[in-house]
């Protein structure tokens, strides 16, 4: 165990444990876009930045959702100059980029951002480039449907060549982790659209209800071996 | 079957002992500049005429890397660098080769091939040594470029090559450690880490298999020097890895080359079969009991990729994009194994440790900066190429001395260092030491050795754009501020000098600048803005007469000049013959005027006017 102090307050961690678990866990605000308990961090958003005083007295800023604690650190803390201006920066770049995004508008607001600076875009919807879907794809689905293209501001998720991918299942997970409602998806008359592609919905045997579409319950039912007719039941019923 | 120390020698006079049968040995310079001169034709018509003349079996002709003074490519050297000759049959070919051929045959001298001194044009320059471009450098790195076959081990063996290896297979490992460490060697890709350290980190560091990497991924613009050194002398960088794998404990190496350059990874590749087939690579070396492999990466284009986490991520087959770096590579890197990565440059400087001592190579350079560095000096120089110094030489001294100043008497303004992330660094510091500390300092940076240099006709201005340009489309738009910040960074300084610059920009430009710094995941982020803070920090006024004055002094942001014709004017009518929108009047041996609403502001009136009638402000 190791103890230092983040805004004056005395904390304890586990060494290697990261630094925004031990804030948050200590009461400490520390805002966070890229980051998810199920997930871990990439270090994308830099929201998380903080300011970290080491043995020696070396002040500097680090990615506090990846960086490990270790005995080295001395003093943390949360919201000086510099850690409040890049966190101002970011949020009001990501304002000009995804204006329509209620939950950026939000953010930028408590650091007193309103209109950004830069001309809004209008081509990138409400994507903040947090990563979060693809990475639910990737490691909890386990189908890896979607992922990143491009590189520098032409920079998106898609899935591969822009084209309805036959590694979608349509379970919609993706939709429901990212944090600015970015990603479209519509279920109507027993047909999901999403990711450029058409899934048909399994309706209920017992209630009539759409539930869930056909190929995410065939990809359940061949992880699991729980046979197609009994997952064609809705949760409800089952 | 296994290499020794015997054996080598014996390739080593088996080689010398065939070229006695030649008479003359003609070195070509086959390095990229050359060829894009036309050294390849040269190489051609040489051999042909040659042969015509009976003379292949008494000549050698040696197909060779970067000689560095790419200026006055195609470069032909004669024997041990005793004549040099430039500019080979760029202007007439069939004349300069027959001019060759006759002095093969009678041991004379193709006067009008030799390099003259641009400023007194009487004096001519025979042997390479006393060009002022050779004079002030010291070639190390570089030695056997422009010397050795690139495509001949044996070459390589007969200058030296793997004697350093073998040295290193009877030192142990932390000894050899110890000496790389003593001399000094910092990492030559930019950031300047001490390779000594960074090697025992690795060789500390928990888990296994370890991994050695050589960074090749040079995309820099306007920089040429690992791509000259993976091409000119592939053995080096060779030789370095399998004494790095050795002192650090790994039996598995990549080098990460710029799929861009075809030709180094041609000669890399040949190098890596060739010292397998002599069992410098593979199991046993040297009979001892330690094996070496390396294998060839090719990069996928990405500028970011020759940051170390993002290279690695490539090599893994991933996106390239990097990751923070508290954790240190060295602990755990490629496959989450450590890993111990160095550019080619700083592993070519493996082999000279060892064999001439550390105490050698600290003695070279500054305290803290050892050894030496190679450049690439572009832009308004008048010797364009490529350039080996002790660290610690000044600036001045390559811009005027090995560079021979600006072209056409021009005023010096900076002299661009460390890549696109680099900064600009005026006039007043001309004189300060170029080594890794200093040019941090100044705000700007060593990096991997890119120089170019700019005159009174670059708008600084304009030059912070083009940089920026370069690093919206090289982002890997991982993370916000670079993805984004860089972008909007682009938009400001394109509005100031587009004439729509306002009060405040420059404030706003260096806010943002240290926010991206500040916020970055990575070194290109952190980087990003230094072609911008470092010319606000010494150009300040520039930007604020395109702000403000909406003047552009060195006459290069289009929408803020005006072109006219002065009173200097002699109505030769050259400009107007030559303006390619017919905006130009006036009669001959009369006063010539330019109609405005219709000028493009090419500028091309300018550059034919022999009068200095043209006026640009």
């Amino acid at each position: 165990m190791v103890t230092f102090k983040i805004d004056n307050k005395v904390v304890e961690a586990r060494e290697g444990e990261y630094l925004l678990d031990v804030a948050r866990r200590n009461g400490f605000y520390i805002p966070t876009l890229c980051h998810h308990e199920s997930l871990g961090s990439d270090g994308r958003c830099r929201l998380c930045v903080v300011e970290v005083k080491t043995k020696g007295g070396r002040k500097r800023i680090v990615t506090s959702c990846l960086y490990p604690v270790s005995k080295d650190v001395e003093e943390v803390n949360t919201s000086t100059d510099d850690v409040n201006l890049v966190r101002k920066t970011v949020l009001e770049l990501l304002l000009a980029r995804t204006p329509e995004s209620e939950l950026i508008q939000h953010l930028a607001r408590k650091y007193g951002i309103v209109e950004p600076r830069y001309k809004k875009d209008t081509d990138k919807g409400k994507c903040i480039l947090c990563n979060l879907c693809v990475r639910t794809c990737e490691s909890i689905v386990g189908v890896s449907a979607i992922g990143i293209t491009g590189k520098g501001p032409q920079k998106k998720i898609s899935p591969p060549f822009g084209e309805a991918s036959d590694a979608c299942i349509g379970c919609g997970a993706c939709v429901a982790v990212c944090p600015t409602g970015h990603i479209f998806m519509e279920d109507r008359d027993g047909i999901r659209l999403m990711w450029r592609k058409r899934f048909e919905l399994a309706k209920c045997p017992k209630c009539g209800r759409y539930h869930a579409p056909v190929e995410q319950l065939q990809f359940i039912s061949k992880k699991t071996n729980v046979p197609m007719e009994q997952l064609l039941i809705c949760t409800d019923c089952r | 079957m296994t290499m020794t120390i015997e054996r080598l020698e014996e390739i080593k006079r088996a080689f010398l002992l065939r070229q006695q049968v030649y008479q003359k040995t003609i070195r070509v310079c086959c390095g990229t500049g050359c060829i894009s001169s036309g050294a390849l034709k040269v190489l051609e018509r040489l051999r042909d005429a040659l042969k015509n003349e009976g003379l292949s079996e008494r000549v050698r002709v040696v197909e060779t890397g970067c000689h560095g003074f790419c200026e006055r490519g195609p470069i032909v050297v004669f024997g041990e660098n005793e004549i040099f000759y430039q500019i080979v049959g760029k202007r007439n070919l069939d004349a300069d080769v027959k001019a060759l051929i006759e002095t093969v045959k009678s041991n004379t001298l193709a006067q009008n091939l030799l390099y003259t001194d641009p400023n007194d044009k009487t004096k001519k320059f025979v042997a390479t040594s006393e060009i002022p471009f050779y004079y002030e450098q010291q070639k190390i790195v570089l030695k056997m470029n422009g010397y050795i076959d690139p495509e001949s081990i044996e070459d390589y063996i007969a200058q030296g090559g793997y004697t350093a290896l073998y040295k290193a297979l009877k030192m142990i490992p932390e000894e050899i450690i110890d000496w790389v460490d003593k001399s000094g060697l910092r990492g030559r890709g930019g950031g300047g880490f001490r390779t000594g350290r960074k090697w025992r980190s690795c060789r500390e560091a928990q888990g296994s298999p370890k991994y050695i990497v050589a960074n090749g991924d040079e995309g820099d613009p306007g920089a040429f020097m690992d791509r000259s050194l993976m091409e000119g002398n592939p053995h080096s960088i060779i030789e370095g890895m399998i004494i790095g794998g050795y002192a650090i404990g790994s039996n598995e190496g990549f080098i990460y080359v710029r799929d861009e350059y075809p030709l180094a990874v041609k000669r890399l590749t040949k190098a890596i079969e060739d010292a397998k087939g002599l069992g410098l690579l593979g199991k046993g070396i040297f009979g001892t009991d330690f094996d070496f492999d390396i294998h060839i990466f090719r990069g996928g284009g990405a500028f970011v990729c020759g940051e170390s986490t993002a290279l690695m991520s490539s090599l893994e087959g991933r996106i390239g994009e990097p990751r923070a770096k508290y954790i240190h590579t060295v602990e755990r890197g490629l496959w989450d194994k450590p890993t111990n990565l160095n550019n080619v440059e700083t592993w070519a400087c493996v082999p000279l440790i060892i064999n001439n001592g550390w105490e050698w190579f600290a003695s070279i350079g500054t305290k803290n900066s050892t050894g030496t560095k190679i450049f690439s000096l572009v832009g308004k120089v008048n010797n364009t190429g490529l350039v080996e110094v002790p660290m610690g030489i000044t600036l001045r001294k390559i811009i005027y001395d090995i560079g021979g100043g600006i072209q056409k008497g021009k005023k010096f303004k900076a002299v661009q260092t460390g890549g696109p992330s680099g900064g600009c660094i005026p006039a007043e510091y001309l004189d300060t030491s170029v080594d890794f500390d200093t040019l941090t300092q100044l705000g700007s940076m060593m990096g991997s050795g890119g120089m170019i240099v700019m005159d009174e006709r670059n708008c600084m201005v304009d030059v912070a754009r083009y940089f920026l340009n370069f690093l919206v489309e090289e982002s890997c738009g991982k993370c916000v501020p670079c993805r984004e910040g860089v972008r909007r960074m682009y938009e400001i300084v394109d509005r100031i000098c587009n004439g729509e610059g306002k009060e405040g920009d420059i404030e706003h430009l260096e806010e943002l600048g240290r926010a991206i710094k500040l916020g970055s995941l990575c070194g290109l982020g952190q980087s990003a803005p230094n072609p911008v803070l470092s010319t606000i920090k010494y150009f300040r006024e520039e930007y604020e007469e395109h702000i403000k004055q909406k003047k552009c002094r060195a006459g290069v942001c289009k929408p803020l000049i005006k072109i006219s014709i002065n009173e200097k004017c002699t109505g030769c009518m050259v400009c107007a013959r030559n303006c390619p929108v017919g905006c130009i009047s006036g009669e001959k041996q009369k006063l010539h005027v330019i109609d405005q609403s219709r000028c493009i502001k090419c500028q091309i009136c300018y550059d034919v006017c022999r009068f200095d009638a043209v006026t640009i402000e």
